[in-house]
C-alpha cells in the first residue's frame, strides 16, 4: 500500500463521516421522532433531539397498537416476523443441504435435471408469479398461516449452490476414510459433512433470517388477519392514507424495531455476515 | 493376518480408458509390499482396488483366502492411510482413531483401551483431545497411522503417506513406519513414487508402468538385474546410464553380445575413473560438462563425442549421450577435462532394442 | 461438477432431493405455469367465463401508451438508482480502502443499512421528506422549492430513487471493498514508482481493475431496481401520484391482485419472467464465471 500524506487522510476521514452521516440520518430521525409527542410532528413542528416519550411510545407501541389504523401489539408482529424469519432460513438451510448433498455425493438418473430445476427457479422470483402462486397457497389453505408464511419461500437455489460448492472442496478422502471406518452414507452426512459445514450454515443463516424477516410482498399477499401480520405489514398499515390519522410516533417507533433484530445480527456477527452475503453472490 | 493376491487384476473406466491391464502379485502373511512408479502408473488405483474404493473390472482380489471384489471397504477388514491423511476435522485426535471402532459398535472401554495404546506407541497421548489443525504435518501422520492401528485390521494400506511431509520428517517416519509394521507383523501394501522410500521398505517391490507389473521382487534383486530399461533407469538414483550398443565405441567393445542387445546400462556408481579398459568392461572417453559435489560423493556429468554416439536405439527415451558418473567426494575433474571411464563387465546391463527384455551374459 | 468418490444408494438421493423439488414444482413451477396460461385467456368482468384469446392480452398491453411509459420508467428508476448509489457506494468504499485509523468502525458504520426492509426504507424517507412534517422539507422550502411529492410526480420518483439507492449503498459498498482488496497491492505500488499521483493511479490502475466488479453490481442494482423497489413504492407513494412511481412490478401487482385484471396481470408476468432470464443470464454468462459445470 502507498503511504498517504497527512492531508488525503483527512479528506478520506470526512468524507467517510459524510457518508455515515448520509447512512444514519433517515433512522437517527425515525428514532427522534418515536420520543415525541404525535400533535407537535403532525404540525411539522418535530425538533431534531430526542423528546420525552419514549417509553410511553415504545410500551404503547410494542404492547398495544396504533389506536386507530391496526391496533395490533406489534410486538405480536415481532413475534410473527421472528417465526417466519426462523422457519425461512431454517427451512432454507435444511432442504437445500440435503438436495446438495444428494447431488454431489450420488450418481442416480435425473440428477442434472433435477439440479436444472432447482438452479432455474432463480429466474422465478415470486414477483413474476404473484397471483397464481397466491391462489395455490389459497387453494392448499394456507392463507393465514405460518405455513403459508414460510413453506413457499424456503426452496433455495442459491443455499443448493453454495453447498455443492462447498462440498466440492472437501477432500474425496474424507469420505473414504469414512467408508474404510464403517460410515454408510446418512452417518457420514450427519457425522462428518453437517459438522464440516457448520460455518457456512451459520453464514447463511445470517442473510437468510435477514432475508425472511424483511420480506414484504408475500406476507402482503397471504396474510388477511390482523393477528397474522408480520411487522413489515403491519407499519405499512399503519400509514393509512390520510396523514392526518397517522400515529407518526408509534410507527417510527415500529420503523425502529423492524430494523433492530436484522441491523442487529449484521453488527453482531458482521463476519459471518459478510462471508455469507459474498458466497450466496457467487 | 492373511495373504493378498491379485489374480490377473483389470481396471477400465467408464470412458474406455484402461488404468489397470491385468496384474498378479502375492503378498504373504507380514509381508511389506511396495507399489512403486510415475505418476499415473495405476500404483493408487491398484491400492485402491484392494481397499474397495474402486471397483475391479476384471480378475480377482484375495484378501486372506476370500475373494473381496463384492466386499463393501468396511467389511474388507483393512485399514488405510491417506496421502493427505484424511483426518475428520471436526474431531478430536482421540475421536479420529475411535470412530471406526464406534461404527463397528465396539465397547468403549475396549475402544478407550485401543486408542491408548495406539497413543502411546505413535507418541500422541499428549496430544488426544486436540483437533487435527493443532497439529504439525508429523503429528498428523502418526494420527492417521494411529487411526489404522487401532482397528488391528489384516491389512494395512498406505497411499503416499509421506509425501506431504518435509525431506528430514520423511526419513524418520520411513524408519517409524518399518519398525511398526514389524513389530504389528500387519501384511502391508505401500504405494509410492520415490523410489527411495520403495527401496527401504519393501519386502516385495512391485514396479508398475502404465498399467501394469514391470518386475517383482526383493529389491535388491531388482536394483542388481533390473528387468527392463524402464526399472533400470526408476530403480537407482542418479538413473542408470542408458546407451546404445550401436555407437562404434561400444560396438567395438561388446563385439557379439552387442548385435543381439541394443542397450547397453551401466550405473553411475559403477564406473571408474581410469585408463585401463577391464577385459571383457566397457570404458568410455567423456568431456566433464558439470560437477556435483555433495560431500560424501561427487556426481560427474559428462557427455560422449558426437560420433562415438552414433545414434539412439530408440530416439528421445535414451539420453542423447550424457553419462553420469558417481566418483568419492575427495575427487573432481575439472570442467572441460577429457577423462576415461570404464565398468567391468559383471556391471553390465545388457537389453533388447526395445528395452524390454534383458539379456544375461 | 461430481465428485469421484461417491454412495451408491438408488432411493436415498430421490428421498433427500424431494423435499425441495416437491416446494419448487408446487410453488414456482405450477404458478409459473399458471400464470403463463392465464396470459392466453380472458376472463368476463364477472369471472363467470374464461375464453382462450391467444396474444390478445398482450396485444393490448403494447397498443397500451401506459405500459410503455412503464417500461421507460422502470428502466429509467434502476440506472438513476444503479448509477447514484455505485458512485457513493465506490467513493465512500475508496476511502474506507486506505489503511485509516478505525477502519473496521466506518466498515460497520457503513453496512448496516443492507438489513432494513424495503417499506422500511419507505417509511423513513416518506416521514423525512413529507410536504407537511418533514424534517428536511422545510429547508427545501426555505430554499424556494416548491416541494410536494404527493402531489408532484417528478419529486415522487426523485424520493423513490433517493430512499432505493441509500438502502443499497451499503450492499455495493461491501462489494466494493471485496473488489478493491482483491486488487494486488503491489501493481499500485508499481504505479506509484511510475509517478502516477493517487487521482491518475486510481483512474488508471484500480478502476479498470475493478470493472468487473462494476459491471456486477450493475447488474444486481438493476435487479433489485426491478423487484426489491416494491415495499419501498408500496409504503412510499403506492405507484403514485397518478403513475409517476409504478414499476413494471408494482404494476403487476396493481392490475392483478388489485384491479382484477389478470389476463393482463398475468401477460405482464411473462414478460417480467423473459426480463429476469435475461438479466440473470447476462449475470452468469458475462459476470461470474464460477458456476463451471
Amino acid at each position: 500500500m502507498v503511504e498517504q500524506e497527512g492531508f488525503r487522510r483527512y479528506v478520506a476521514h470526512i468524507i467517510l463521516w459524510i457518508g455515515i452521516a448520509i447512512v444514519a440520518f433517515p433512522v437517527y430521525v425515525a428514532f427522534i421522532a418515536s420520543t415525541q409527542d404525535n400533535a407537535l410532528i403532525a404540525n411539522g413542528q418535530m425538533s431534531l433531539l430526542p423528546g420525552g416519550h419514549f417509553f410511553e411510545v415504545y410500551y404503547q407501541t410494542i404492547f398495544v397498537g396504533t389506536s386507530g389504523s391496526t391496533r395490533e401489539p406489534v410486538g405480536n408482529m415481532m413475534l410473527n416476523s421472528l417465526i417466519m424469519a426462523i422457519m425461512v432460513a431454517v427451512g432454507k438451510i435444511a432442504i437445500s443441504i440435503i438436495s446438495a448433498y444428494a447431488i454431489v455425493y450420488f450418481r442416480f438418473p435425473f440428477r442434472m435435471p433435477i439440479f436444472w430445476i432447482i438452479f432455474i427457479t432463480l429466474m422465478l422470483p415470486v414477483e413474476v408469479r404473484i397471483y397464481p402462486t397466491y391462489k395455490i397457497v389459497a387453494d392448499l389453505h394456507m392463507l393465514d398461516s405460518y405455513a403459508g408464511l414460510a413453506l413457499p419461500l424456503i426452496a433455495s437455489a442459491t443455499a443448493t449452490l453454495l453447498f455443492r460448492q462447498f462440498f466440492m472442496t472437501v477432500p474425496d478422502e474424507l469420505l473414504e476414510a469414512s467408508r474404510i471406518d464403517g460410515a454408510g452414507p446418512l452417518r457420514f452426512f450427519w457425522d462428518t459433512l453437517l459438522p464440516l459445514s457448520r460455518t457456512n450454515m451459520a453464514a447463511l443463516f445470517v442473510i437468510l433470517f435477514i432475508l425472511g424477516w424483511n420480506q414484504y410482498l408475500w406476507p402482503l399477499l397471504i396474510t388477511t388477519r390482523d393477528d397474522m401480520q408480520t411487522i413489515q405489514i403491519g407499519i405499512r398499515k399503519m400509514m393509512t392514507t390520510n396523514d392526518a390519522l397517522t400515529e407518526w410516533p408509534i410507527v417510527m417507533a415500529t420503523a425502529v424495531l423492524a430494523m433492530l433484530p436484522p441491523v442487529f445480527v449484521v453488527v453482531a456477527m458482521q463476519k459471518l455476515f459478510v462471508r455469507g452475503l459474498v458466497e450466496t453472490e457467487k | 493376518m492373511a495373504n493378498v493376491t491379485l489374480r490377473n487384476v483389470h481396471k477400465t473406466y467408464t470412458g474406455g480408458f484402461e488404468a489397470i491391464k491385468g496384474v498378479n502379485v502375492d503378498v504373504g502373511d507380514g509381508q511389506f509390499c511396495v507399489l512403486v512408479g510415475p505418476s499415473g502408473c495405476g500404483k493408487s488405483t491398484l491400492l485402491r482396488m484392494v481397499a474397495g474404493l474402486e471397483t475391479v473390472t476384471g480378475g480377482e482380489i484375495d484378501i486372506g483366502g476370500k475373494v473381496v471384489n463384492q466386499v463393501e471397504p468396511a467389511d474388507r477388514d483393512i485399514a488405510m492411510v491417506f496421502q493427505n491423511y484424511a483426518l475428520y476435522p471436526h474431531m478430536s485426535v482421540y475421536n479420529n482413531m475411535a470412530y471406526g471402532l464406534r461404527n463397528r459398535g465396539m465397547k468403549e472401554a475396549e475402544i478407550k483401551t485401543r486408542v491408548e495404546e495406539a497413543a502411546r506407541v505413535l507418541e500422541l497421548s499428549a496430544m488426544l483431545e486436540r483437533k487435527p489443525r493443532q497439529l504439525s504435518g508429523g503429528q498428523r501422520q502418526r494420527v492417521a497411522m494411529g487411526r489404522a492401528i487401532v482397528r488391528q485390521p489384516k491389512v494395512f494400506l498406505f497411499d503416499e503417506p509421506l509425501s506431504n511431509l518435509d525431506a528430514k520428517l520423511r526419513i524418520s517416519m520411513r524408519v517409524e513406519i518399518r519398525k511398526l509394521q514389524r513389530r504389528l507383523n500387519v501384511t502391508s501394501i505401500y504405494v509410492t513414487h520415490d523410489q527411495l522410500e520403495a527401496m527401504t521398505l519393501a519386502d516385495i517391490l512391485v514396479v508398475m508402468n502404465g498399467g501394469q507389473v514391470e518386475q517383482i521382487g526383493n529389491p535388491l534383486a531388482i536394483y542388481q538385474k533390473p528387468a527392463t530399461t524402464f526399472v533400470a533407469s526408476f530403480i537407482g538414483a542418479p538413473p542408470m546410464n542408458l546407451m546404445s550398443t550401436r555407437a562404434d565405441e561400444i560396438k567395438s567393445q561388446l563385439g557379439g553380445r552387442a548385435g543381439e542387445a541394443g542397450i547397453l546400462g551401466i550405473r553411475p556408481e559403477d564406473l571408474v575413473i581410469t585408463n585401463e579398459t577391464p577385459s571383457g568392461g566397457v570404458a568410455l572417453s567423456l568431456t566433464v560438462d558439470a560437477i556435483e559435489r555433495v560431500g560424501a560423493e561427487t556426481f560427474v556429468y559428462g557427455s560422449r563425442a558426437p560420433d562415438a554416439q552414433r545414434v539412439a536405439a530408440t530416439p528421445g527415451e535414451l539420453p542423447p549421450g550424457e553419462v553420469i558418473v558417481r566418483i568419492p567426494g575427495t575427487e573432481a575433474p575439472a570442467i572441460g577435462a577429457k577423462i576415461r571411464v570404464a565398468a567391468i563387465s559383471n556391471k553390465l546391463h545388457l537389453f533388447s532394442g526395445d528395452g524390454r527384455t534383458r539379456i544375461e551374459a | 461438477m461430481q465428485k469421484q468418490a461417491i454412495f451408491k444408494s438408488k432411493l436415498l438421493p430421490y428421498a433427500l432431493v424431494a423435499p425441495q423439488l416437491a416446494i419448487v414444482l408446487i410453488f414456482f413451477y405450477w404458478p409459473a405455469l399458471q400464470a403463463v396460461i392465464q396470459s392466453f385467456l380472458l376472463q368476463d368482468a364477472f369471472g363467470l367465463s374464461v375464453s382462450f384469446v391467444w396474444f390478445d392480452n398482450y396485444v393490448e398491453l403494447f397498443s397500451e401508451p401506459a405500459y410503455f411509459e412503464t417500461v421507460v420508467r422502470t428502466f429509467i428508476f434502476s440506472f438513476a438508482i444503479a448509477a447514484s448509489s455505485l458512485s457513493v457506494a465506490l467513493l465512500l468504499a475508496v476511502m474506507a480502502d486506505k489503511p485509516l485509523r478505525g477502519g473496521a468502525v466506518y466498515r460497520t458504520l457503513l453496512i448496516w443499512p443492507y438489513a432494513v426492509a424495503p417499506p422500511v426504507v419507505g417509511v423513513l424517507w416518506v416521514f423525512m421528506l413529507h410536504p407537511s412534517l418533514g424534517v428536511l422539507s422545510r429547508y427545501l422550502r426555505a430554499a424556494g422549492i416548491e416541494w410536494n411529492p404527493l402531489l408532484d410526480g417528478d419529486q415522487a420518483a426523485t424520493l423513490v430513487i433517493l430512499a432505493a439507492a441509500w438502502k443499497q449503498i451499503s450492499y455495493n459498498f461491501l462489494f466494493f471493498l471485496a473488489g478493491l482488496a482483491a486488487i494486488p497491492k503491489s501493481v499500485l505500488e508499481a504505479a506509484a514508482i511510475d509517478g502516477a499521483r493517487p487521482m491518475r493511479r486510481f483512474w488508471t490502475v484500480t478502476f479498470p481493475l475493478l470493472s468487473p466488479t462494476i459491471f456486477f453490481l450493475l447488474v444486481v442494482n438493476i435487479v433489485y431496481a426491478f423487484f426489491d423497489t416494491f415495499g419501498i413504492i408500496d409504503t412510499m407513494t403506492r405507484g403514485g401520484p397518478g403513475k409517476s412511481t409504478e414499476t413494471l412490478v408494482y404494476k403487476v401487482y396493481n392490475d392483478g391482485l388489485i384491479g382484477g385484471n389478470l389476463g393482463s396481470s398475468a401477460a405482464q408476468s411473462v414478460i417480467l419472467m423473459i426480463m429476469v432470464i435475461v438479466l440473470t443470464g447476462i449475470q452468469f454468462r458475462f459476470v461470474e464465471r464460477k458456476v463451471t459445470y
